[in-house]
């Protein structure tokens, strides 16, 4: 059995939740202290990708970066591809999960007691030091969750990724188009036998997120 | 050590707009809440910007709105108690202190300053405890501890004491007090309670609506508070519109009665102010009778109220007020206040 489906989908989610998660951050951070009028302008255009057809971002994006199209040009002179590439689907995924981690990450950022940052201020920290080490920890709950649903989202991509990087064997196939291209084929066993890591997969996911949080909490009681 | 500050900011429902200057230990702004006390307290340490105006600190600029200079809170080396304490949640008492030295780069210096602090402010033992661990008056000593640690100039104090239960504040406000004067920088201290006002602020600053109504030392502040809203704010509770009758006499008509003053009667009187305590039976300036209406016992004082005997009965009753062991067996049916103990106020 060829296992480059598993290791591409793993390093397809992992890379897109690194980028999602800071890109996400500095949004939400920003997003927190715009004006209300603004910010729910912001909102619309940063929380569309959750609302649209996967299918539909993927159109959006071969527009952005099909190879006869300007920014597929220019940055394919640079040589970078996203079309029919890896790289690609860490796009595809990290637009259709960077909604999640950004909603989270706002909400926690908006219930932030800003006295805690000022505090810091007058004790003389450093702006970079309040945000790292009093605003995230604070925030860490929220973020967290952030980052779990947009790590399973990208995982589990499906739409946006087909269309952008489709599904060549060895090279862009991911778990879930390779259920579809196994099932559409006929092959039902193999197509099982990938259910069966992506449950596998889900299930340990969940369980981390359980023990993070029973964890947490015990940390709290205790410490 | 002197503090100066002039500053204009516009908020939701009213402008602020504050000047004072002080040198006194310990200075106090009184006010009802959203009287923009807080307001100008967060301006000082630098974390709400005024609009206009120019705050100066031991003859240091630290904000001036005409040459542009806005120092970082960070450099302004001013300590701030939040009314909540504001203490880092995820972080121990001692990793809490411990921010207040970062700039302190000698780990063993470090560790002797954060021992030298929880002595003194009575934290040993709770060192490792997270502050949801802490109980209102430990939290209160360990952001004190962590203000104090960081050795700033000036302190400020909002509402120190609203986040703790009233028997811990009589309790705490004696040791915070000394505190303060062992720390023997100047302070800045927001509250709403006058008796918070009178205990720890040998200067008082009286604020209503943005504004400064009123400010001097905390004593005359009291014995002459000036306005209407001063007067309430430092707890006087019988007030009624007045007009002058002479150069020491003032006719109250809604008491129907005439008053004799001790101090010569300002222009543009509106008012007269009959603090609750003043009252005596056997006082032989302005007496005038009384009707009782009823009479309200506390734990340690008896109130007396009633109407003057040519008040409209609809009319809202005054206030006598006085310690148990002198309550009459009898209510008297006359009392007297003496002139000086009456509050003239435009």
């Amino acid at each position: 059995m060829d296992w480059f489906p598993l290791f591409n989908s793993l390093r397809i989610a992992a890379v897109s939740s690194v980028l999602v998660f800071f890109a996400g951050i500095a949004a939400a951070y920003y997003a927190a202290r715009l004006p209300r009028m603004l910010k729910g302008a912001l909102d619309v255009v940063l929380t569309l990708p959750l609302v649209l057809p996967p299918t539909v971002v993927g159109y959006f994006l071969l527009l952005l970066f099909g190879s006869r199209r300007p920014l597929g040009m220019a940055l394919e002179s640079i040589g970078v591809r996203f079309v029919m590439t890896w790289y690609g689907g860490v796009i595809a995924a990290a637009v259709v999960a960077f909604p999640l981690l950004y909603r989270t990450a706002r909400g926690a950022f908006e219930a932030f007691d800003e006295t805690l940052a000022q505090a810091g201020q007058t004790l003389g920290l450093s702006n970079t030091y309040i945000f790292w080490r009093i605003r995230m920890p604070a925030c860490r709950q929220g973020i967290f969750a952030g980052v779990v649903l947009a790590f399973a989202r990208a995982l589990g991509e499906y739409g946006a990724t087909s269309m952008l990087i489709g599904y060549t064997p060895g090279r862009t196939a991911t778990i879930s188009t390779t259920v579809y291209q196994l099932w559409r084929t006929g092959d039902d066993r193999a197509a099982f036998v990938w259910v069966l890591v992506n449950l596998a997969i889900s299930a340990a996911v969940l369980c981390t997120v359980g023990m993070l949080e029973r964890k947490q909490r015990k940390g709290v009681r205790r410490a | 050590m002197s503090l100066s500050v002039d500053i204009r900011k516009r908020l939701d429902g009213f402008t602020l707009g504050v000047r004072f200057e002080t040198d006194d230990p310990v200075t106090g702004l009184l006010g009802a809440s959203g009287c923009g006390k807080s307001m100008t307290l967060r301006c000082i340490a630098g974390v709400e910007r005024p609009d206009e105006g120019t705050i100066v600190l031991d003859g240091e600029t630290l904000f001036d709105a005409a040459r542009g200079i806005d120092l970082p809170p960070q450099k302004r080396r001013v300590g701030y108690l939040f009314q909540h304490y504001a203490l880092f949640p995820h972080m121990t008492v001692a990793k809490n202190i411990l921010c207040g030295l970062h700039g302190e780069k000698d780990k063993a210096e470090k560790q002797r300053r954060l021992r030298e602090m929880l002595a003194l402010l009575q934290l040993e033992g709770l060192e490792n405890r997270l502050p949801a661990q802490l109980s209102g008056g430990q939290a209160q000593r360990a952001a004190l501890a962590r203000m104090l640690v960081s050795r700033p100039r000036l302190l400020l104090l909002d509402e120190p004491f609203a986040a703790l239960d009233s028997h811990l504040r009589d309790q705490l406000q004696p040791q915070f007090a000394a505190l303060l004067r062992e720390y023997g920088r100047q302070a800045v201290l927001v509250t709403h309670s006058r008796d918070e006002a009178y205990r720890l602020c040998s200067r008082l600053c009286v604020m209503d609506g943005g504004r400064i109504l009123r400010s001097g030392d905390t004593k005359s502040v009291f014995a002459d508070p000036g306005s209407v809203a001063a007067a309430r704010l430092t707890g006087c509770k019988n007030i009624a519109p007045a007009v002058r009758a002479g150069a020491y006499a003032v006719d109250v008509p809604d008491w129907g009665v005439r008053l004799t003053t001790a101090r010569p009667v300002p222009d543009g009187l509106r008012a007269v102010g009959l603090r609750a305590h003043a009252f005596h039976p056997d006082e032989s300036a302005n007496r005038f009778a009384v009707r009782w209406t009823d009479a309200v016992e506390e734990p340690f004082e008896w109130i007396f109220l009633f109407r003057c005997a040519g008040q409209d009965a609809a009319a809202p009753p005054l206030w006598w007020r006085m310690p148990k062991d002198q309550k009459p067996a009898v209510p008297p049916e006359a009392l007297g206040i003496a002139p000086e103990n009456i509050l003239l106020l435009t």
